[in-house]
């Protein structure tokens, strides 16, 4: 009986998040009377918050690091789409913007990382400088003022406007037309297999090395993902197919879901932020890794400003401020160390989505939207209380 | 029979899953001191944190009477204010205050609004002359050694009224001669009445020093020997209380290992200190290890043995290194970074495994790969059933006690870590291990399963160096050894021909040659 309550205990500690999520979206489920659940509202949550993921998978490894933020990329996200924006505007050819874009983040991010990493200044005052430098740059290079974007294959590609879905291929090629779109739903079926075909070699190998693992645990939580999957799915598909952003989204969370779990310089970030002499009494170049978080913020940024000027049709210069506080509060939420050496992707995903679920709530049940910042800061607040809280709980 | 100062009766004391303690009955008479001896995780600093109030009353059943008194402290300060004060095995000085400002930390002198720094300093001076302190209060910690920096933690502990002083593991960073001291100043206190209790791992001093000694194994209370005698109760007998059984020999046999070539030879190797490079810290030292030995290196904390090791390794202490290096017979240069050191098969097991070895929030799993990653991965990825698979194989072969291998490292004991950090070090399949203090705060039972992961790597053909400030632990463990202090090199002998005894005069010659 005890042990029963004690594993029940563990489970709501480990799930917190998941929990206080799932209740979070019962609750705007009823307040918006379903509407919260419907196709539209989904859509939006994901084109309006794509900067969000793909700038807290960055920041996640620069937190991994031991606590380290980047307090720039809210500004880089501003540089780096307005010379995309200006060249656009200039008609120079888009693949080159593009690049351009994606350059000037990795750039901005190698050359905060080297002053992080080789010359050890702390990273909040490396990054806070280039807070002030590249938002001052912004407005230089637009001028002050707004600069739009018509490239149409751009914002299509990118996420802005209203056809920024993957066109139904299925349905094109078999000459039927109508609803649901039958190419996103055979996207979303080949992720749920591929997704159920991982943990089933897992299970298998777990069995071939005796590890003991909980397996219907396991089978439950794929079958619980597979299932939020497939509703997201199929509400998508029956609006407008599957958002070009989301592609983008998926690709950034999948590479870095590798890069933390299975690659060696994830287990170095790991590593540094857990015990940085003992990482580098190991043999790992840790001021290298140092500098790779910072260069992939970097690259990170010039995405997320990619993705701001479609979903915008443009750039203003006022635009990315506070991006670097909701990608911090993401990964906090999440689950990771203020400390350094514990977070997961995962966990990022679970705290962006709870803030940007909490956001549109309170926006279609018309809170006020000061108040809303207060929600905000109290959420992340309590996130960090709690985590904090059950860890001393455990000793 | 004189008056019982403390008794604590029936202390039982869980955590989630764990009986820490069980039934547990204490007594310590006034004006004695009294060790409190057990193998690591057997329940003392629990006890104790009972005792001074860092858990409740209220957390535990039983009873705490104090001086006649039923005691229910709530916090530290309680149980302060009756003169029980507890020093802690990690030193809780801030390095950059000074002395004076450190003993009155949370107890300003003064008033309320106000610090009065005279009084403070005054009286901060006049308890540092009882501990036999003849700094001034005004001195920064970081500007005294560890061993003085102990004596300021007993002269705040003055300050605050102590009867009854307990120390924790108080002798664990301190040399041996600096040991003999804190001591010998147990001793004078005692003659003024004061009463303490010690915990220590090292029994020599426990039976030097302690005129009761409480034996605590697996949350209880086993046994208490009276240590009045003239005659010091034998380590043996203690042992015997703590692990449950007789060790008829502390240090296993090495049996079918024949020593072969030189595998590392260093020569002329000078290290300067890398914030004051004009100090020499290991000076103009040579030595050499062979295929299959086990050569100690001993020497007092601050001798420079540990900057030697690292300064070999990759160059990761010290600045202006010079001399050479050979392996092999065959001279290297090393680039600086432990990766390079590595490369040339070279371990560097450190002393602080906390500090500088382990990643304590990380699994077993991980901590065992991370030297070795590339064994592990292709093309930078990592294989993670392979590397399940090597590190479940190195829990079978260090014993090393977990559920699984998945388990955090900041969970597991001292001893069981220190073998994760063996293992990380063996899986880097060095030829040659430099092993730092590799039995330091472990239990005697732990000590053993190590010094037989020792032999086998010697037996394996390994090179094993292994630097310890336990002289019985080098007498015990090595084929050769080389004696140190301040930074050189002052003897060499063979295993068969050292003695404590000769050894110690070795040192000394040494100091008054220089």
């Amino acid at each position: 009986m005890n042990e029963n309550k004690m594993s029940v205990g563990a489970f709501f500690q480990k799930y917190t998040m998941v929990i206080a999520l799932v209740v979070v979206v019962i609750f705007f489920a009823i307040a918006t009377g379903g509407n919260s659940l419907m196709p539209g509202s989904i859509n939006n949550l994901i084109s309006q918050n794509g900067y969000v993921f793909v700038l807290a998978a960055g920041m996640l490894l620069c937190i991994l690091t031991g606590g380290n933020i980047d307090l720039s990329v809210g500004s880089v996200v501003c540089f780096a789409a307005a010379v995309g924006c200006v060249l656009m505007a200039n008609k120079v050819n888009m693949w080159i913007a593009v690049l351009a874009m994606l350059g000037i983040g990795l750039a901005i991010g190698i050359f905060q990382g080297f002053w992080i990493a080789k010359v050890h200044v702390p990273a909040f005052i490396a990054t806070l400088s280039g807070m002030y430098a590249f938002r001052g740059f912004s407005n230089v290079v637009l001028g002050g003022f707004r600069v739009d974007i018509t490239n149409e294959q751009f914002l299509m590609l990118f996420g802005g406007g209203r056809d920024c879905y993957i066109p139904d291929f299925i349905r094109q090629w078999t000459g039927t037309t109508g609803k649901p779109n039958l190419t996103c739903l055979a996207i979303g079926g080949i992720a749920i297999l591929v997704y159920v075909l991982m943990t089933v070699r897992k299970i298998s190998v777990q069995k071939k090395l005796n590890i003991h693992q909980s397996i219907p645990g396991q089978i439950i939580t794929t079958a619980l993902i597979s299932g939020v999957i497939g509703f997201i799915i199929w509400q998508l598909a029956s609006l407008r197919g599957f958002p070009t952003v989301l592609i983008w989204i998926a690709l950034v969370l999948g590479i870095y879901q590798y890069i933390t779990t299975k690659t060696a310089i994830g287990r170095h970030l790991y590593a540094v932020g857990g015990n940085e002499k003992a990482t580098a009494l190991s043999g790992v170049k840790t001021r290298n890794v140092y500098w790779f978080a910072y260069a992939s913020i970097g690259l990170m940024a010039g995405l997320a400003g990619i993705l701001t000027a479609a979903r915008a049709k443009g750039i203003d210069p006022v635009y990315g401020e506070g991006y670097e506080m909701d990608a911090i509060a993401s990964c906090f939420i999440g689950g990771a160390s203020a400390y350094g050496g514990i977070g997961k992707v995962s966990g990022m995903i679970i705290g962006a989505v709870l803030m940007g679920v909490i956001n549109q709530g309170m926006n279609m049940v018309g809170v006020d939207s000061n108040l809303q910042k207060v929600v905000k800061g109290l959420v992340l607040l309590g996130a960090v209380v709690f985590d904090v809280m059950s860890k001393r709980q455990k000793r | 029979m004189a008056k019982i100062l403390l008794e604590m009766k029936n202390i039982t004391k869980t955590f989630p899953g764990v009986k820490a303690l069980d039934n547990v009955n204490f007594k310590v008479e006034e004006g004695e001191i009294h060790a409190l001896v057990g193998e690591n995780g057997a329940g003392k600093s629990t006890l104790m944190n009972v005792l001074s109030g860092i858990y409740p009353y209220g957390s535990y059943d039983g009873d705490i009477i104090y001086d006649g008194n039923v005691c229910k402290f709530s916090n530290i300060k309680d149980s302060e204010k009756l003169g029980i004060v507890i020093i802690h095995q990690e030193l809780a000085l801030v390095p950059e205050m000074t002395i004076g400002e450190n003993m009155y930390l949370g107890n300003e002198r003064g008033h309320k609004f106000a610090i009065d720094w005279n009084t403070t300093y005054a009286e901060a001076d006049k308890y540092l002359k009882m501990v036999g302190l003849s700094e001034s209060s005004k001195t920064q910690v970081k500007d005294i050694g560890t061993g003085k920096q102990q004596l300021v933690e007993i002269a705040k502990a003055l300050a605050k009224q102590a009867k009854l002083l307990i120390l924790d593991e108080p002798t664990s960073s301190l040399n041996e001669e600096d040991s003999r001291a804190l001591l010998d100043l147990m001793l004078g206190f005692k003659k003024q009445g004061m009463t303490m209790i010690i915990i220590s791992h090292k029994l020599n001093e426990v039976a030097y020093v302690a005129d009761t000694i409480t034996v605590v194994r697996d949350g209880a209370t086993i046994e208490t020997i009276d240590n009045h005698g003239a005659e010091p109760v034998s380590e043996e007998r203690i042992i015997r209380g703590m692990v449950g059984r007789e060790m008829t020999n502390r240090f296993p046999k090495r049996e079918g290992v024949t020593i072969g070539s030189t595998m590392l030879e260093v020569s002329h190797w000078t290290v300067h200190h890398p914030l004051y490079p004009e100090r020499k810290v290991v000076d103009d030292v040579s030595m050499y290890v062979r295929k299959g030995e086990v050569v100690g290196i001993y020497g007092l904390m601050g001798a420079g043995r540990t900057e030697l090791a690292m300064s070999i390794f990759g160059q990761t202490y010290g600045t202006n290194i010079s001399g050479e290096l050979k392996i092999d017979g065959k001279p290297v240069k090393i680039k600086k970074g432990a990766d390079d050191a590595i490369k040339h098969k070279i371990a560097y097991v450190t002393e602080d495994r906390k500090g500088n070895g382990l990643v304590l929030s990380q699994s077993i799993k991980v901590n065992t790969s991370l030297a070795h990653l590339d064994a592990i991965s292709k093309h930078t990825v990592i294989d993670g059933d392979k590397e399940y698979a090597v590190a479940e194989e190195y829990r079978k072969k260090l014993k090393t006690k977990t559920p699984t291998v998945e388990q955090l490292v900041g969970n597991l004991s001292g001893g069981n870590q220190q073998k994760v950090l063996l293992a990380k070090w063996m899986f880097a399949e060095p030829d040659i291990m430099l092993l730092d203090e590799p039995t330091r705060g472990i239990d005697v039972g732990a000590k053993y399963e190590i010094y037989c992961i020792i032999n086998d790597l010697a037996a394996a053909g390994k090179s094993v160096v292994m630097i310890s400030s336990e002289l019985p632990e080098v007498l015990g463990m090595s084929d050769r050894i080389y004696i140190m202090n301040e930074g050189k090199f002052v003897g060499e002998m063979k295993a068969e021909d050292a003695t404590q005894e000769n050894i110690m005069a070795m040192i000394l010659q040494s100091g008054r040659g220089a």
